[in-house]
């Protein structure tokens, strides 16, 4: 019988089914962060071991400075989860990439460029963007602190079967539209609980034409649509990403592996529970003008009007948005004047994210406050070296060290009240990026132009700059 | 885990789609250990006015509603991260029961593992608990899991769905690791056919 791709991953690690579908699954990889210290805190309470501590990496990324990352932060309050990671990891036998490693970064991140994460495991982390790593073609989700403690304890998960969606987006994309635009699109298309209950799988000439980083740009936000997993079936460009990297195979387990993950694809007569169809034509550079992730529009967008909403409680709704973004029915959205721009998180602070930027950062000037925050370490030093963080640095950019930062504020890095933020994070809910603020995602290159012009810029109007 | 006892309580109706888990709980409070009480954290900043007082009008702060344990949302509820923090909040401010035409999967787990019962009822029945809730003389709702139930005010009863798997964790208020643990065997073995399959996988190299 055809399989999907999910149900060959699935398939593979049932240990245990019930009469009712539920399965016991094993887990493969497992990455955790300071947010794991309830899970760390629970087993503690309940004198339990943690049953393979050589299966799980732990990252610090949420608390951490960009500011004075040798001090973990300059907070001491905010130092103390990283410092409970060191702990906990430490004690239980888990390898660390903290504090000043060169291994450090975002978790989503650090994942896939150190090949932990690989095509046909199970890899979870509890961080709704685990999504993230299912482009290299692996089932990969989130999951909270109870779930993180069972897989510290067990190794495995009690897992419901999810149905399955394929997203299938076909065509050229248009100058200037990204896997940003694509996901931000799609999620208007679908809305922000349309795959809740779905693994999705994203397919078709648009998604294999991507990159892998683009490819991981779409699968992080596949939580913003409801999709606890997004996966997109491996491919040459996934091998070539992952060959030779920290944690790959290497040798004869490189051949045998790259051998099984040319089988992981959906069989040509394999069902979905769900089929959604995009054309890539259809997308332009995108950008968030609510305080849902569906609330995306492209940039020659107006704000909608609630007097066109017939149904009362999505007009008060609408109101109540336009309220707390300070926006007016009708405003176009390039005359939207922004007073920060945030540059990284998990969806978009990859190197091919800080060229895009860089190359409308350069030979021009910000007008308002802006930081850069790479993916991780090795990202960091990258952009040093290929000269990108210069060109951020000479047109006013803060040029900061690596972690989650300003997508959620945990670490200080923050969107005062009332202030509104060009972001290429992943989420724009009221408060995300501090108390009050005011959250406009996009990709990359808009962020950028964002900062430059001040307000919400079509990238394809900005004129060249004469260097 | 406390087991989820039958409820007899006042609902409060919260009429707001996508209600995330950053709305339930602010990030700048999930550095808090699980053994300070997280109720003060339950919708911190929505519920406040921007001075930072209580706002009369947000459902939870009126006085009939001081003691509710049931929550009548809307769509999507509990989107977003992945925080257990926000199931804190909700429990420890003793919210027992959230009723809502769906919810953010990851939050709909996170409740079922410290027994809060998320409900999942179409939205136009949810209409009508909302419609019953504003006319009715009390807005006292009875929540039975037993027997699938939901007792509204005014007579009427509505059937729910849960996995009996769920179900059977929240009643007995089962803690699935040592479920699990009953499978060491299984597991171990599973373990080791994979590291001939797949030897790859079977270690972080």
């Amino acid at each position: 019988m055809p399989q999907t791709l999910f149900e060959k991953i699935w398939s593979r690690h049932v240990i245990v089914e019930r009469e009712d579908g539920t399965c016991l699954l094993s887990i493969d990889r497992h990455l955790c962060h300071e947010g794991s210290f309830h899970a760390f805190d629970k087993l503690e309470r309940e004198n339990r071991v943690i049953r393979r501590p050589d299966l799980t990496i732990g990252i610090a990324d949420h608390y951490v400075s960009t500011k004075a990352p040798e001090l973990g932060n300059e907070e001491h309050e905010l130092r103390i989860p990283i410092e409970k990671l060191t702990a906990n990891t430490k004690k239980a036998g888990i390898q660390l990439y903290g504090i000043g490693t060169p291994e450090q970064g975002i978790v989503h991140v650090t994942g896939p460029e150190q090949g932990l994460t690989l095509p046909g495991i199970i890899l979870v982390c509890g961080d709704s963007h685990t999504a993230t790593h299912g482009a290299l073609g692996c089932l990969a989700f989130g999951i909270g602190a109870s779930e993180v403690a069972h897989v510290l304890a067990t190794q495995t998960l009690w897992q419901e079967k999810p149905k399955t969606m394929r997203i299938n987006i076909d065509g050229e994309l248009a100058a200037g539209v990204v896997a940003k635009d694509i996901i931000l699109h799609l999620i208007s298309v679908i809305g922000a609980n349309g795959a809740t209950g779905y693994m999705i799988e994203y397919a078709g000439s648009t998604v294999e034409n991507l990159s892998v980083e683009g490819r991981m740009t779409m699968c992080n936000m596949s939580i913003e649509a409801g999709g606890r997993a997004g996966m997109i079936a491996p491919d040459e460009k996934t091998f070539n990403y992952l060959k030779d990297r920290k944690h790959s195979p290497k040798n004869e387990n490189w051949d045998l592996a790259v051998t099984d993950w040319k089988t992981l694809f959906s069989d040509a007569n394999a069902v979905f529970d769900k089929e959604v169809n995009i054309k890539a034509s259809d997308i332009a550079p995108s950008l968030t003008w609510g305080n849902s992730p569906e609330e995306a529009l492209p940039v020659t967008g107006k704000i909608p009007d609630p007097k066109n909403e017939s149904d009362v409680s999505r007009r008060e709704a609408l109101e109540f948005t336009l309220q707390y973004m300070g926006l007016n029915p009708g405003t176009s959205l390039k005359d939207i004047e922004v007073d920060r721009v945030f540059i990284g998180s998990c969806t978009n602070s990859r190197i091919e994210d800080l060229r895009a930027a860089a190359a409308i950062a350069r030979g021009r000037t910000t007008q308002v406050p802006a930081i850069v925050v790479p993916g991780s370490a090795m990202i960091k030093k990258q952009a040093e070296d290929e000269g990108l963080a210069k060109i951020f640095v000479d047109a006013g950019f803060d040029w900061r060290a690596t972690g989650c930062s300003m997508c959620v504020g945990m670490n200080g890095d923050l969107t005062p009240p009332g202030e509104r933020c060009a972001s290429t994070s992943n989420r724009n809910f009221k408060g995300r990026q501090g108390p009050g603020s005011r959250t406009h995602l996009m990709s990359p290159a808009m962020a950028a132009a964002a900062a430059i012009m001040g307000r919400i810029t079509d990238i394809r109007e900005l004129e060249p700059v004469d260097l | 885990m406390e087991a989820f006892k039958k409820l007899d309580s006042t609902a409060a109706s919260l009429q707001v789609a996508n209600i995330d888990t950053d709305q339930i709980i602010p990030a700048r409070f999930l550095k808090t250990p699980r053994s300070t009480n997280h109720g003060e954290f339950l919708f911190h900043d929505i519920r406040r006015n921007s001075s930072g007082e209580l706002d009369p009008n947000f459902i939870l702060n009126t006085p009939e509603n001081k003691q509710t344990q049931i929550l009548v949302a809307d769509t999507n509820f509990g989107c977003g991260s992945s925080r257990e923090s926000a199931v804190y909040a909700l429990f420890d401010a003793g919210i027992r029961c959230v009723i809502a035409p769906s919810f953010g999967d990851i939050f709909y787990n996170n409740s079922i593992k410290n027994g809060l019962l998320p409900i999942e009822l179409d939205r136009n029945e949810i209409e009508d608990i909302w419609q019953i809730l504003k006319t009715a003389n009390n807005t006292r709702i009875e929540v039975d899991l037993k027997n699938q139930t939901i007792h509204l005010p005014n007579g009427k009863n509505i059937n729910f769905q849960i996995d009996p798997f769920r179900k059977q964790t929240l009643i007995e208020g089962l803690d699935d690791i040592d479920l699990t643990l009953k499978y060491r065997q299984l597991i171990e073995d599973h373990e080791t056919s994979n590291a001939v399959e797949r030897p790859w996988i079977a270690t972080i190299s």
